[in-house]
């Protein structure tokens, strides 16, 4: 080999360097070793998984912290097949990332060898594009465009299938190629005349609600929004996945809406006479029954995407772009108008249906959460697993700041939680990362524990412990007259045991009256992960609720007197 | 909600999985797919693919957004309602016998069929022109015994100086 060759895998390995790429997740077999034989001598920091799954949301929690793509390195077969929930999660959520799947050598495809996978036949839905390398020369490009479509437009992941006679072939090292996708449109003109009418909507509106969702998070358009907030007086609400694009501290702020929404931010939405959706797309846990959602509203909505216009909900005013950039044109346009009692209105829902749990007797999952937020401060990151946990996360943390909130959206990923928890940590080494998980998902990820504790990672993991699956738990006691099946976690792990046996650290929570005390002692803790055991009471509810497939007015705001019909909506 | 039947140009990368990730979009609303109809195009790099599928314009032109957003897809619109050249060629086998061989060869000429095959049981007919001419001839021939039928699914492409979409 001379000097100006290398093997592909070097190359890519370089070419994923220059991306500003510190940290690869992965786990190898043997189609993948040139790959990791490529890392031995790059600045690449591998960061080895113990399940491939835990790679790709390691992943995702990194992108989600830092803004950047987060890589995934794994083998052939059931290596690449084990990333796919991964995928999923990420796809659901526009999350950057690039899976790099090792794969039998290019003579064995299609014959049914050891450890192949038609990865791309079974991915083809869950990504945003895939590629299958054939020619070592393609690689380099290959590796560019992956990363570039991962990451710009509306993100999301991308794959990458390598053969291992690939990626072990003599290339040329050179590292400087470009590229055109004649597909990919990702710059468009400015839509002046749509901001323009949106513009003009806005100013005239007495009660508008501004819906900002993740598309503003990743166009990082907080500043526009507080802007536009400021001058027009106009309340916020955000998504699950928009928390932290504007302050939840903030007195406009009314947090998130739909199905576990607060009362007063789906009272908010049912009276305004606009929604204007920065980057949110109208999602059915907030939309409920598309055709019957807010029919006295208008709607304005702002997608990079343009398949999400009209999509769900039927819009006024649509405008296709990024929505900093929208909202920096449309700022100079808008003429304030009175919201005054609007404002008011709001402010005495604030007041009139609080979001509340009872402190006293049994230790509440909602307040445990509650003060973990008011401890960590708002530089905390808060990601979360998928269950009443979640909700009630996205109810009391309060988060202050954009990419400080990581929770799976879309996906409702049980398992996601910590996992994303390592990646967000590496991510932001200086900020305190907590991670709110139940008993339920965490055993679907925790032998990740290895990987935080090696890493010695200061991370905080929040197992707000019901023995249940609580949400499931839930759905059957209300709607199915609780009978409860497959909900019931017995033979559950002492948790504080486990953590030792990992060499973490484990805090038991089992009185309120020491919620304080525990939860100091393990945000001081930081030589490593700990987890905080905290045995909750089993049967509580997350409330307001408003049952999948109704409208928002039809929001419950405490345990129904009566027996409920089951939900036309799905989950 | 009323289904209608559209007719889609695409010009797309000339790659592999180009076809399934656009097929998928159908197959994801279970959208039946009439026809599908791939070829290079003046460029080698890139090929036009025509479809025509049946279902609601709504989830069409919903549909139409998922084609464009997909990153081999350079463009994809629908033709549905445009002025635009629309073929479709056929082939149609139909038994025969001496008693009805002249009246289907009458039929056939009504229609311009050519004569593309003849035996003493069968008479093979090759029908070009607009896809409701060849439903037409189908329907004719049925009245006799039609032994097989293939169709290449409709071809458009805009007129004069306009380039196909
Ligand atoms: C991988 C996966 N499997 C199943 C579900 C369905 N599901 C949603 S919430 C939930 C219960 C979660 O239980 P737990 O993790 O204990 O959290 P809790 O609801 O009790 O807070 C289940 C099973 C899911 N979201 N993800």
């Amino acid at each position: 080999m001379s000097k100006n060759e290398k093997t592909a895998a070097e190359v890519m390995i370089d070419i994923i360097h220059q991306q500003g790429v510190d940290y690869i997740f992965g786990l190898p077999g043997g189609a993948a070793i040139p790959m990791f034989d490529a890392l031995v001598s790059s600045p690449i920091e591998l960061v080895l998984t113990r399940h491939e799954q835990g790679a790709a949301h390691m992943a995702d929690g990194y992108a989600r912290a830092s803004g950047k793509p987060g890589v995934v390195l794994v083998t052939s077969g059931p290596g690449a097949t084990n990333t796919i929930t991964g995928l999923l999660t990420a796809h659901m959520d526009s999350i950057p990332i690039v899976v790099i799947c090792g794969q039998q050598t290019t003579g064995n495809l299609g014959l049914d060898t050891f450890q192949e996978a038609d990865i791309l036949g079974i991915t083809f839905p869950l990504v945003k594009h895939s590629y299958l390398v054939k020619n070592p020369e393609d690689l380099p490009r290959i590796t560019k465009e992956a990363f570039y479509i991962a990451s710009t437009g509306r993100p999301g992941p991308v794959i990458i299938d390598l053969p291992k006679d690939v990626s072990s072939s003599i290339i040329a090292a050179e590292t400087d190629i470009s590229f055109e996708i004649p597909g990919y449109k990702v710059d468009r003109p400015m839509d002046n005349e749509n901001i323009a009418k949106a513009a003009a909507m806005i100013s005239r509106s007495s009660a508008p609600i501004l819906m900002v969702g993740h598309g503003a998070m990743i166009s990082g358009a907080e500043k526009e929004v507080a802007e536009i907030v400021k001058k027009m007086n106009i309340p916020v609400v955000n998504t699950l996945l928009g928390k932290g694009v504007f302050p939840e501290t903030h007195p406009l702020n009314l947090g998130m809406p739909g199905m576990h929404g607060t009362a007063y931010a789906n009272k908010a939405l049912i009276s305004s006479d606009l929604i204007i959706s920065v980057g949110a797309r109208w999602d059915d846990r907030i939309a409920g029954k598309p055709d019957n959602f807010c029919p006295d509203a208008l709607k304005i909505h702002i997608d990079i995407d343009p398949a999400e216009i009209n999509k769900s909900i039927q819009v006024d005013c649509a405008i296709v772009g990024d929505a900093k950039k929208v909202l920096d044109t449309m700022y100079s346009l808008l003429k304030k108008g009175d919201t005054e009692n609007w404002v008011k209105q709001i402010s005495r829902w604030k007041r009139d249906y609080p979001l509340k749990y009872r402190k006293e007797g049994k230790l509440k999952a909602q307040h445990v959460i509650e003060e973990m937020s008011k401890m960590a401060g708002g530089d905390a990151i808060f990601t979360t697993d998928v269950g009443q946990h979640q909700m009630w996360a996205a109810q009391f943390c309060k988060t202050e700041k954009p990419n400080s909130w990581i929770s799976s959206g879309g996906a409702g990923t049980m398992g996601y939680g910590f996992p994303a928890a390592i990646g967000a940590q590496l991510a932001k080494p200086d900020r305190t990362v907590i991670a709110v998980v139940g008993d339920g998902g965490f055993q679907m990820t925790l032998s990740e524990l290895s990987t935080a504790f090696n890493l010695k990672l200061p991370i905080k993991i929040l197992l707000i412990n019901n023995n249940y699956l609580g949400m499931v738990r839930q759905w059957q006691s209300m709607f199915y007259d609780n009978r409860l099946s497959g909900v019931d976690l017995v033979g559950n792990p002492d948790f504080v045991r486990l953590a030792s046996a990992y060499g973490c650290k484990g805090f038991r929570l089992k009185r309120s009256a020491d919620v304080k005390k525990v939860l100091s002692a393990a945000l001081e803790y930081n030589d490593g992960p700990c987890i905080i055991d905290a045995e909750v009471s089993q049967q509580d509810d997350v409330f307001p609720m408003v049952p999948a497939g109704a409208t928002l007015d039809h929001m419950l705001l405490e345990p129904p007197k009566v027996k409920l019909d089951k939900p036309e909506g799905s989950t | 909600m009323k289904n209608v039947q559209h007719t889609i140009s695409l010009l797309v990368c000339n790659r592999p999985g180009a076809l399934i990730r656009i097929s998928l979009v159908f197959t994801r609303r279970a959208f039946n797919i009439d026809s599908l109809v791939v070829s290079e195009s003046k460029d080698p790099r890139y090929s036009r693919m025509n479809i025509v599928a049946t279902g609601d314009s709504k989830t069409l032109s919903l549909m139409l957004n998922q084609l464009n957003k997909l990153i081999d897809v350079v463009h994809a619109k629908d033709y549905s309602n445009s002025d635009v050249i629309q073929k479709e060629l056929a082939l149609v086998k139909v038994n025969c016998n001496n008693g009805n061989r002249t009246e289907i060869l009458q039929i056939a000429s009504a229609f311009k069929c050519r004569n593309v095959d003849i035996s003493d049981t069968t008479m093979t007919f090759q029908i070009t022109g607009k896809s409701s001419k060849i439903d037409a001839v189908h329907k004719m021939f049925q009245a006799y015994e039609i032994l097989e039928i293939v169709r290449t699914g409709k071809i458009l492409m805009a007129r004069g100086d306009e380039e196909t979409a």
